[in-house]
Parts: C-alpha cells; structure tokens; sequence
C-alpha cells in the first residue's frame, strides 16, 4: 500500500503532470511537492508525488553505503 | 552521482552480501528480533531471500505494516453496504476488495453494488466528476504516506457528489502500543521509508528514547532493507533513531503533506484488526469538512463492532510477529492467494500472502 515508485517528471502543467519511467508513463498530481521542474525524478505514491529525489540525496546513499562496506571489508567481510 | 545511478547501486548483490557480513559483526552473537512495520518491507524480504542472509540469533519479524490487513471489518461492511445502495458508487484501492468479512467489497459487487477500483483519491475525485448524477464514497485506507494524498483531494474543492469514508492508521501510536506488550520482547523497529518519506524521524526519536528500543527507517530495496538492519544491529540497546534512506526521508517528512493532513483532519481513536484500539492512531475529518463524511452523509452505525477473524485464523498472532504464518492452522490449508481466510493472505503486502508467493525463495 505504501509502495511508491522513482519517476522522471517529463511534462507539468500546473498541480498536475505526467511522469514516466522506462516505457511506462503516467499522470501525476503535484499537489504535495514544490517547486519540481520537468527532469526531476519524484517519488509517486497512488498516483501523487510525494517527494522529489535528488542526486545529492542519492550520492548520500552511496556515501552511507561505502562506509559501510569499508569496515565489512577491514573487518574481513566480503565487500 | 546521478538518481539512476543510484538506484542501480541499492539493487547490487554484491552490496547485499557486504551488508549481511556487516550485519554479523554488528550483531555480534547476540540475539536480536528486529521488526519492521511495512508490507513492502515485507516484499522486498520475502521476494530477495533476505532472511536467509540473516546471521544466527538476529530475526526480522514482519509487524502490522499492512493497511489492508488492519483495517476494521466493520468498516469494509460499511463500504459493501453503502456500494449496495441505489446511486451510490463506492470507489476504493484495488486491495481492499477481497477482503474478507461478512459481506467483502467484492461479493457487493457480485450482487448488483457498485464498486469500482481507482489508483489514488484524485481517481474518485475525477469519477464524480464524470458521473454528477451518482453519489461516490471514497473508501480510503493507507497509512500517512496515502492519508496525505486523500488530504489534498479534500482540501481542493472536490465535486458535491463524493464524499470520504475515511480508514486511515497512523504509525507512531500503534508502535506505541506493541511496546507496551509484555510478551513481545523487540531490539527495534526498522521504520516504513514511504511513511517516513511524509512524517519525517521526528515523531520517532521521542519514542525511541523513551522506550531505550532503536528505530531505523529504511528504503525498499534489497540494500536499502540491509542497510537498516546494519544500522539497527549498530544501535542495539540504546534508544537512538537513523535514517538509512536519505534519498527520500528528511528529517522533517515532506512539509507540504504534513500542513494538509493537519488542516483536513484530527487525530481519532482506531481499532486496529486482530490487533486493538490505540488511541489517535486514526484520522477523522475535522469539523468544518464534516459535510464531506460519508459516515455523517449516509448515517453509518458508528458504533458497530464485527469480529475480526475467521475461526482459527491468527492474521492478528501474524501481524504482531508472534505466530509464523507457516504455523497458522489455515495456512494453505483452507486459506490460500485464491481462497483468502484472512486479511494477511489477500494484499500483496500482507505477510501471508508475501510468505505463500516466495516460499520457494529459501528463507534460511
């Protein structure tokens, strides 16, 4: 139910829009987000944007991720 | 780094492995029973073989994550009802109509009710606008990541004909309550990203602390469930919250969404299927959009109370991880995908059904 998934805003037109991913487009409302431009990728939830995914956020992960696999790693771990 | 990129890396197996590895460290030995509240946690575990990476001793129990599974049969037999009403159509997520109780959403259908399945609240809104000469009840259920969609639909002026028949749970004062089960010993909760995504950590940091139980929220792919887990092995015993997906979860949820959920409702106490009542874990319309309560348009009985399960089904053992579904005496044994006995065994996010699709997908 709280499954939401990482689209690709590729039209707006005021509190609604149209996203897509792969092949597969959709309409969006935007209601719940600011300011998202086409290009952005956002998080749709039931048919509504619910947040907008940056690539800073994104290299956060990676950031998270690497740290981790670091001590796996100095610590005989497989990674 | 771009956001493509970065979802490829939250896929990768080897990342996975690396984790688990982490993982093993990080627990050290000790036994632990981590519980994430999400269906989607669930699928992601179930369909990727994650418990099966799990070191000895560190269980990940699935709690009462589905909206589906907890919604109130009452409520379910208020939607069949209203949907068996003349000129009225009710509209609903595609989960919610083989759900079982004495009259499902779908064998309404079956004798003459209209039901009809939309994708998201702005379904409905559109449906009575298509069709002004019918009454339509958005039966909505979800947690806060669907309650504050079903928010804006009622703040922007939705057409005179629909009206809402609200079934919404909050998270915060549900996990509140499994605390304060004595026989439910937990080491911590990887929270709901999605939900997150909307309310932010903050609810969860006073919670966490009082209850000296770690809370971590985490994203929905395999790495991402993993890398939660890690950061809950890593906090083990100390009450202190993280965030293992930045990329959707701010430290303050979405501000927008959270300004409409506060001005279209008030919190409301709510039964919980098979599980109980916790008090302002629901959501009711606040007092200037009462006109749009499919409760008070249609006169539904408030105060009927049905029972929550079929004879022998433990969905509600289920849902607070005390009973492995394999252990239900339905479990593929009279209650299957096709034949559900219980709400677990119907959504795709209820733990039943998850464990009966992959139980080919070792689970160690």
């Amino acid at each position: 139910m709280c499954l939401a998934v990482p689209m690709k805003l590729i039209q707006v037109e005021g509190p609604a829009g149209v996203v897509g991913s792969g092949t597969v487009t959709a309409d969006v409302r935007l209601d719940l987000v600011e300011g998202v431009v086409v290009g952005d990728w956002v998080l749709v939830h039931a048919g509504y944007a619910i947040a907008r995914l940056g690539e800073e956020e994104a290299a956060e992960t990676l950031a998270l991720l690497a740290e981790v696999a670091q001590l796996a790693a100095e610590d005989g771990g497989d990674g | 780094m771009t956001v493509e990129g970065g979802l490829q890396a939250v896929r990768d197996p080897a990342r996975v492995r690396a984790l688990a590895a982490r993982l093993a460290e990080g627990a050290g030995g000790r036994p632990l029973t981590l519980m994430h509240v999400c269906g989607t946690h669930e699928n992601t575990i179930a369909r990727c073989g994650l418990r099966g990476l799990l070191p000895a001793g560190v269980r990940v129990i699935a709690g009462p994550g589905c909206p589906v599974c907890v919604c109130p049969p009452e409520d379910i037999q208020a939607a069949a009802e209203l949907a068996l009403e003349p000129g009225v159509t009710v509209a609903t997520f595609g989960d919610m109509l083989r759900v079982p109780g004495d009259l499902s959403l779908e064998e309404a259908r079956a004798r003459g009710g209209d039901v009809r399945v939309v994708l998201g609240a702005h379904g409905a809104v559109e449906l009575a606008r298509d069709e002004p000469d019918r009454q339509v009840v958005l039966f909505a259920v979800g947690f806060e990541t669907t309650a504050c969609t079903v928010a804006a639909a009622v703040l922007a002026d939705p057409p005179p004909n629909l009206s809402f028949l609200l079934s919404h749970r909050r998270i915060p004062p549900a996990l509140e309550g499994l605390l304060a089960i004595a026989d439910l010993p937990l080491d911590g909760f990887l929270l709901p990203g999605h939900v997150l995504t909307v309310t932010g950590l903050e609810p969860y940091d006073r919670l966490a602390r009082a209850a000296g139980v770690p809370a971590v929220v985490a994203g929905f792919e395999p790495v991402d469930v993993m890398l939660g887990l890690v950061q809950l092995a890593a906090r083990a015993g100390r009450g202190e919250t993280g965030n293992a997906y930045p990329r959707a979860v701010r430290p303050g949820g979405n501000p927008i969404a959270l300004a409409m959920l506060e001005r279209a409702f008030l919190h409301d106490h709510a039964r919980w299927r098979g599980i109980g009542a916790f008090p302002e874990s629901g959501y009711a319309l606040r007092p200037e959009l009462a006109h749009l309560d499919a409760r008070r348009r249609f006169g539904v009985d408030t105060d009927r109370e049905l029972p929550d399960h079929a004879e022998g089904c433990q969905c509600g053992e289920v849902m607070l991880g005390m009973v492995e579904p394999e252990d239900c005496p339905l479990f593929d044994r009279g209650c299957s995908p096709s034949t559900p006995r219980g709400p677990c065994m119907v959504s795709a996010e209820g733990t039943c059904r998850n464990r009966h699709q992959f139980r080919s997908v070792g689970h160690g």
